[in-house]
C-alpha cells in the first residue's frame, strides 16, 4: 500500500479487445447524434466495423498470458477464444438486425450501441478473475439486453419480455453478489487465485468458514444458473427469447450464454476445484450439484422442446438443453486431472453451437413477417420447394443441433461425450446420449415440415426475399468445424486454466 | 504398410462424390435426362473401379490392404484411415453394384416424376454410395461413426420425400431408431478409443490381441460385456434383429423401389458387418458368452421374421418380413465363431443384397403398373409378362434356397457352420432349419398368388412390357444370383484369409469362455 502501481502494470494491451469495444460504443453514442434517422445502418456498420478491429486485437493477444489491472482480469487464451465466439456472435447478430430493424420499423442508432456494450461486457466476464469483476461485467451484460429484449416496444410480448428478463435478472445478480460476499466473508479476498488457496486452508481445516464456502458458491452457481439459463432457472428463456427481437434472442442465445458459461468455468475451476466436503475426496463438491442440475436440464429442455409449435421457443428449450450439453463439461471438469480436458470440450461445443444457433436464427428470421408473425412451425411447410438454398441450411443446422455427423454439432458432442466418460460420469454421458435422440425429434420435424410435407401452408409470404448473408457465414461455420475440426481443436489446445495454479 | 500415395480404397470412396459434384451444376428443368445418366454413369465407374479393388486384393494376405492413412485430429488420436481386407471386399462390390441396379430402377419410378426433385433424389443415391462405401472401408472408428450416421440422412429423405402415403413415419421413425441405437455405440466407440489412446482399429485389435489392453471381462454382466452391447445394440437395430425390427416394415413399405433395394441390399448390411468388424475382434470374451443370447434371438427373429411374411397380403410388408428371417441367419453365422460360419454369413450378406433386391425390384415394377402393392390385386403376371415371370421364379427361388443358387450355398454354410459352433450347436441348427422350409412355403405362395393362376383381371392383361431399364437392372442381378449358386469358390476365396485370421483370434476365447459360461 502506499505507491501507486504504475500504468505499465496495469496491462491494459492485454484487454485490449474488450476496451476496445467499450470505448468504441461510447464513442458511437456521441457519433450516432450526427448520423441522420434514415442512415442508421452507418452506425450499424461503424459497430460492425468495432467489432472487426477488436477481433484483429483479440487474434494479436491471443496467445497471451498475462494479468491486467492488478490481477483483476486476466488475459490467455481461455479469454481470447471466448472473445472470438463473442465477437462473431455479435459481428452476425449486427448484420442480420440492420435488414430486421428496418423491416419491424424499430431502427434506432442505440441498438447498435447497445449491443456493443453487453459484447464488452461478455468479454470482461469471459476475461475476469475476480468474484467483483465478474459481478461488473455480468452487469454490463445484462442491462443493455434488457433493453434490446424490449425494443420492440409497444409490442406488447416484447415489453413483457423485457420486463421478465430484467426482473429474474435482477434476482439472479442478486443471488450472485450474496454469494461472493460469502465467499469473499469465508476467504477474505475476491480474487480468484487467492480464493483457490483460501480454500485450500478451509478443507485443510487451518481456517473455519466451510459453510460460508459452501454456501457463497451454491448461490454463484445459482446466479450464473440464471445467465446460461439451466433448469431450474431456466423459466425465463421461452418467453423472453419469444418475445424479444429476433437478432437480440440471437445474441443473448449464443452471447450471454457464452458469458455465463465463461464465468461459470473461471470460477469452478480456478477458485473451487479443490472444494471437496471431507479432505482426501478428489472430486470438487460442487460435480453432484451441476450432474444433477444438467440431468434436469438435458430432460426438460429437451422434452419440452418437443411440445413447441414456435421456431423461437422451440429454439429457446432447444438452447436450454445445450447448455445442459455444455454443463456436461462443466460437471466433467470437477473430477480431479479432467480440468483442462473439459474447458476444452467446453469451448469446442460452444464454438459449434454458436455457428449453428446463429445460423438456425437467421433462417427463421428470413421467414419471419414483418410484424413479428410467421414464427410458427407451420410456417416452414413447403420451404424446400420455394426456397431450396435456405432450406438446404437450415436442413444443415438443425442437423447440427441434433449432433448429426459431419456437422460443428457432432464434434461438439463427440469431445462433450469422450470427457464425461473420462470424468467417470457414465450415467451421465448416457442421459446426454438419450436425450439427443430425443432431440432429433423435434429437429427433424422442422425437416418434416420444410420437405416432406406438400405445400399446404403459404411459405414465408410477406417475408424478405433476400437471405441475408450473415447465414453462410454461420452454414460455412457449421460445415467446417464438422468436417475439419483441427482449425478449432488448435485454438484451444493451449487453454490450461488448472495447469496455471494446480502444480 | 503405410503409403502416402492416392490408394484405390480411397478412389472407390471419393469416385461418387465426383459424380455429386458434377450434378450440383446441372439444371433439373432441362437435363433431367443428363442427371439420371451422370449417376448412371457414376455408378457403373464405381462398381468398375470396386472391381478393380477386388483383382488388386491380395487374397493370401488376412490384413487391411491398399491402406491410406491421413490425420484427422491427432491429438486426439483420430486419423481418416480406409482400407480393405476378405471382410469387406465383398460388401464394397455389393454396395457399388446395389447402386446401379437401384439407379436403373430409379428410371422408371412413378413417385419420382409426381413429387419432383429429381435431382435431389440422385444426388441423395450418390451421397448414399460414397457413405455406405465409407462405413465399409473406414478403419477408424470415429470416422466410421460418421459414415455410418451419414447414411441416415440421405435414406430418410428418400423414405420422406418420395415414398408412399405414410412416409413421413417412416422416415422420422427410421431416423430415431437407428440413431437412438447408434449413439450408444459413440460412447462405446469414446470409452474404447480413450482406454486406447487411439481410434484405429487395426491398433486397438493388434493391443488387444498381444495383451496390452484388455477390457474386463468376467460374466455376461461386466465390463467387457457393456462396451460389447453398446456396439452390438446399433448393429442389432440395424440388421434388424428381433425384438428391434419394427422400424423396418415400415420403412420398407414407404421407401420408394430403390430406397427398399438399397436399405435391404446394403443398409442392413452394414450391421451385420459392423458385428463382424468391430464385436468380435474387440470383445472377444463377451462375444463368446453372448453369442447364445444373440443366437436365441436370432432363431426367433429367423422363425418370426418368416412366420409373420406368410400372414402379409402386401407384397412389399412380405419381401420386408422375409428380410428380417434372414438377416437372422447372417447374425446366426457370426456367432457361430467358426470359419464356416462366418464366411457362410459374409457370402449371405452378398446374397440377401441381391435376391430380396431383386424381389423388391419386381415388386417395385409390379407397383409401377398396377398401383398396388396387395398380392390379390395380381394373378396370372407370368401369362402377361413370360420373361418377368421367369426371372422372378429364379429370384424366387434363390431366396427360399434352391440348391444351385446363391442363397442354398450362404444357407447351407451357416448351417454346417452352427452345427460345429462351440457357442451355439443343434438345437441352434434344428431350428434355424424350420426358417428354411418356412421361407419356401411363404415365397412359393407369394409367386403362387402373384405369377400363377388365371389371368382373370382386365387390368393385368393390359400391363405394360418391361422397359430396358428395368431389363438391365433385373439382368445382372440374375447373373450374379447364379454364378455364386454354381461357382461360389470365386466369392469365398478372397474372404479365407482374413476370416481365417479372425476366426484363430477368437479360437483360444472361444474355449476359454464357453467352459466359463455354462
Amino acid at each position: 500500500m502506499g505507491t501507486l502501481p504504475s500504468l505499465e502494470s496495469f496491462n491494459l494491451w492485454a484487454a485490449l479487445p474488450g476496451i476496445s469495444v467499450a470505448v468504441w460504443a461510447c464513442i458511437l453514442l456521441v457519433i450516432d447524434l450526427f448520423i441522420p434517422k434514415t442512415r442508421k445502418e452507418t452506425t450499424a456498420w461503424l459497430a460492425a466495423g468495432g467489432l472487426v478491429f477488436a477481433f484483429v486485437a483479440n487474434l494479436l493477444v491471443y496467445n497471451a498470458e498475462v494479468d491486467s489491472f492488478l490481477g483483476m482480469f486476466r488475459a490467455d487464451q481461455f479469454t481470447a477464444f471466448f472473445n472470438i465466439v463473442i465477437l462473431i456472435t455479435a459481428f452476425v447478430s449486427i448484420l442480420l438486425s440492420i435488414d430486421y430493424l428496418k423491416r419491424a420499423g424499430i431502427e434506432r442508432g442505440e441498438y447498435y450501441v447497445l449491443m456493443l456494450f453487453s459484447s464488452a461486457g461478455m468479454m470482461f466476464m469471459a476475461g475476469a478473475n475476480n468474484l467483483i469483476v465478474v459481478f461488473i461485467a455480468l452487469e454490463l451484460l445484462s442491462i443493455p439486453l434488457y433493453v434490446l429484449a424490449a425494443f420492440r416496444s409497444p409490442e406488447p410480448r416484447s415489453e413483457e419480455a423485457g420486463i421478465k428478463y430484467f426482473i429474474l435478472g435482477a434476482f439472479a445478480s442478486a443471488f450472485f453478489v450474496y454469494g461472493a460476499a460469502l465467499l469473499y466473508g469465508a476467504t477474505g479476498t475476491t480474487n480468484l487465485h487467492e480464493v483457490f488457496e483460501q480454500v485450500g486452508r478451509v478443507i485443510g481445516g487451518e481456517t473455519t468458514g466451510m459453510f460460508l464456502t459452501l454456501l457463497g458458491s451454491g448461490l454463484v452457481l445459482v446466479g450464473l444458473g440464471f445467465k446460461v439459463a439451466v433448469v431450474p432457472f431456466h423459466m425465463w428463456t421461452p418467453d423472453v427469447y419469444e418475445g424479444a427481437p429476433t437478432p437480440v434472442t440471437t445474441f443473448m442465445s449464443v452471447g450471454a450464454k457464452a458469458g455465463g458459461f465463461a464465468a461459470l468455468l473461471r470460477i469452478l475451476a480456478i477458485a473451487l476445484p479443490m472444494l471437496v466436503l471431507q479432505d482426501g475426496q478428489t472430486n470438487a463438491a460442487w460435480q453432484n450439484v451441476v450432474v444433477l442440475v444438467t440431468t434436469a436440464t438435458l430432460i426438460l429442455g429437451n422434452f419440452v422442446a418437443i411440445a413447441q409449435t414456435n421456431i423461437k421457443r422451440m429454439l429457446a428449450y432447444s438452447s436450454i438443453a445445450h447448455a445442459g450439453y455444455i454443463s456436461m463439461a462443466v460437471a466433467a471438469a470437477g473430477t480431479a486431472g479432467i480440468g483442462n480436458e473439459a474447458i476444452q470440450a467446453a469451448l469446442i461445443y460452444i464454438i459449434a453451437y454458436m455457428f449453428t444457433n446463429l445460423g438456425a436464427f437467421a433462417v427463421a428470421m428470413a421467414i419471419e413477417k414483418d410484424d413479428g408473425s410467421g414464427t410458427n412451425l407451420e410456417n416452414f411447410v413447403g420451404l424446400g420447394k420455394s426456397r431450396p438454398l435456405l432450406a438446404l441450411m437450415m436442413t444443415v443446422f438443425m442437423l447440427s443441433l441434433a449432433g448429426v455427423p459431419p456437422t460443428a454439432g457432432f464434434l461438439g458432442k463427440l469431445f462433450i461425450f469422450q470427457t464425461t466418460l473420462h470424468a467417470g460420469l457414465e450415467w451421465l454421458a448416457i442421459i446426454g446420449v438419450i436425450t439427443s435422440v430425443v432431440s432429433a425429434f423435434y429437429y427433424l420435424r422442422i425437416i418434416v415440415n420444410m420437405y416432406l410435407r406438400d405445400g399446404e401452408g403459404d411459405p414465408a409470404a410477406g417475408a424478405t426475399e433476400r437471405v441475408n448473408w450473415a447465414v453462410y457465414v454461420a452454414f460455412a461455420g457449421t460445415l467446417l468445424v464438422g468436417i475439419l475440426p483441427i482449425l478449432v481443436t488448435t485454438l484451444t489446445e493451449r487453454v490450461t486454466l488448472v495447469a496455471n495454479i494446480v502444480p | 504398410m503405410e503409403n502416402t500415395g492416392l490408394s484405390l480404397v480411397t478412389v472407390v470412396l471419393f469416385l461418387p462424390m465426383i459424380g455429386f459434384l458434377i450434378l450440383l451444376f446441372l439444371r433439373e428443368q432441362t437435363q433431367l435426362q443428363t442427371i439420371k445418366y451422370v449417376t448412371l454413369g457414376t455408378s457403373l465407374i464405381t462398381f468398375v473401379a470396386s472391381l478393380l479393388l477386388w483383382a488388386a486384393l491380395d487374397i493370401n494376405n488376412p490384413a487391411l490392404q491398399m491402406v491410406q492413412r491421413i490425420d484427422w485430429l491427432p491429438q486426439y488420436g483420430i486419423s481418416f484411415y480406409v482400407g480393405v481386407d476378405g471382410l469387406s471386399l465383398l460388401l464394397v462390390v455389393l454396395s457399388t453394384f446395389i447402386t446401379v441396379i437401384a439407379t436403373l430402377a430409379s428410371f422408371r419410378t412413378h413417385a419420382l416424376e409426381e413429387r419432383g426433385r429429381q435431382k435431389l433424389y440422385y444426388l441423395f443415391m450418390l451421397l448414399l454410395e460414397w457413405a455406405m462405401i465409407g462405413v465399409f472401408v473406414v478403419q477408424d472408428m470415429i470416422i466410421f461413426f460418421i459414415f455410418w450416421e451419414i447414411t441416415l440422412v440421405p435414406m430418410y429423405f428418400m423414405i420422406g420425400i418420395w415414398g408412399s402415403e405414410r412416409r413421413v413415419y417412416a422416415a422420422v421413425k427410421f431416423f430415431l431408431y437407428t440413431m437412438a441405437g447408434s449413439l450408444l455405440m459413440l460412447l462405446a466407440i469414446l470409452y474404447v478409443g480413450t482406454a486406447a489412446g487411439t481410434f484405429a482399429l487395426p491398433e486397438i485389435t493388434a493391443m488387444i490381441q498381444n495383451g496390452t489392453l484388455s477390457f474386463p471381462f468376467d460374466g455376461l454382466f461386466s465390463p467387457q460385456s457393456f462396451l460389447f452391447l453398446g456396439f452390438f445394440i446399433a448393429f442389432a437395430v440395424k440388421v434388424p434383429m428381433w425384438p428391434l425390427h419394427s422400424w423396418l416394415p415400415d420403412a420398407h413399405v414407404q421407401a420408394p423401389t430403390a430406397g427398399s433395394i438399397i436399405l435391404a441390399g446394403v443398409l442392413l448390411k452394414m450391421g451385420t458387418y459392423g458385428m463382424l468388424r468391430f464385436c468380435l475382434p474387440m470383445f472377444p470374451e463377451a462375444s463368446v458368452a453372448w453369442a447364445p443370447v444373440v443366437g436365441v434371438l436370432a432363431v426367433i427373429g429367423i422363425i418370426y421374421g418368416a412366420w409373420v411374411s406368410y400372414a402379409q397380403t402386401d407384397m412389399k410388408k412380405l419381401v420386408a418380413y422375409s428380410s428380417v428371417s434372414h438377416m437372422g441367419f447372417i447374425v446366426l453365422g457370426i456367432f457361430a465363431l467358426n470359419a464356416q460360419g462366418i464366411s457362410g454369413s459374409i457370402l449371405q450378406m452378398v446374397n440377401h443384397g441381391v435376391s430380396t433386391g431383386g424381389l423388391f425390384l419386381i415388386v417395385g415394377m409390379l407397383y409401377e403398373r398396377r398401383h398396388t402393392k396387395e398380392m390379390a390385386a395380381f394373378g396370372g403376371i407370368w401369362t402377361a409378362l413370360p420373361v418377368l415371370g421367369g426371372l422372378a421364379l429364379l429370384i424366387s427361388l434363390s431366396s427360399m434356397g434352391l440348391p444351385g443358387l446363391n442363397g442354398f450355398v450362404g444357407e447351407f454354410t451357416i448351417l454346417m457352420g452352427t452345427l460345429g459352433s462351440q457357442s451355439l450347436g443343434f438345437v441352434f441348427a434344428l431350428f434355424a432349419t424350420t426358417g428354411v422350409i418356412l421361407a419356401a412355403v411363404y415365397m412359393l405362395y407369394f409367386y403362387q398368388r402373384v405369377f400363377m393362376g388365371e389371368l382373370d383381371k382386365e387390368e393385368n392383361r393390359q400391363i405394360e412390357k418391361l422397359h430396358w431399364s428395368e431389363y438391365a437392372a433385373l439382368v445382372p442381378l440374375v447373373v450374379a444370383i447364379i454364378l455364386i449358386g454354381i461357382q461360389p469358390f470365386i466369392f469365398f476365396q478372397p474372404m479365407d484369409a482374413s476370416v481365417g485370421q479372425l476366426v484363430t483370434q477368437m479360437q483360444p476365447f472361444v474355449t476359454s469362455v464357453v467352459q466359463l459360461v455354462p
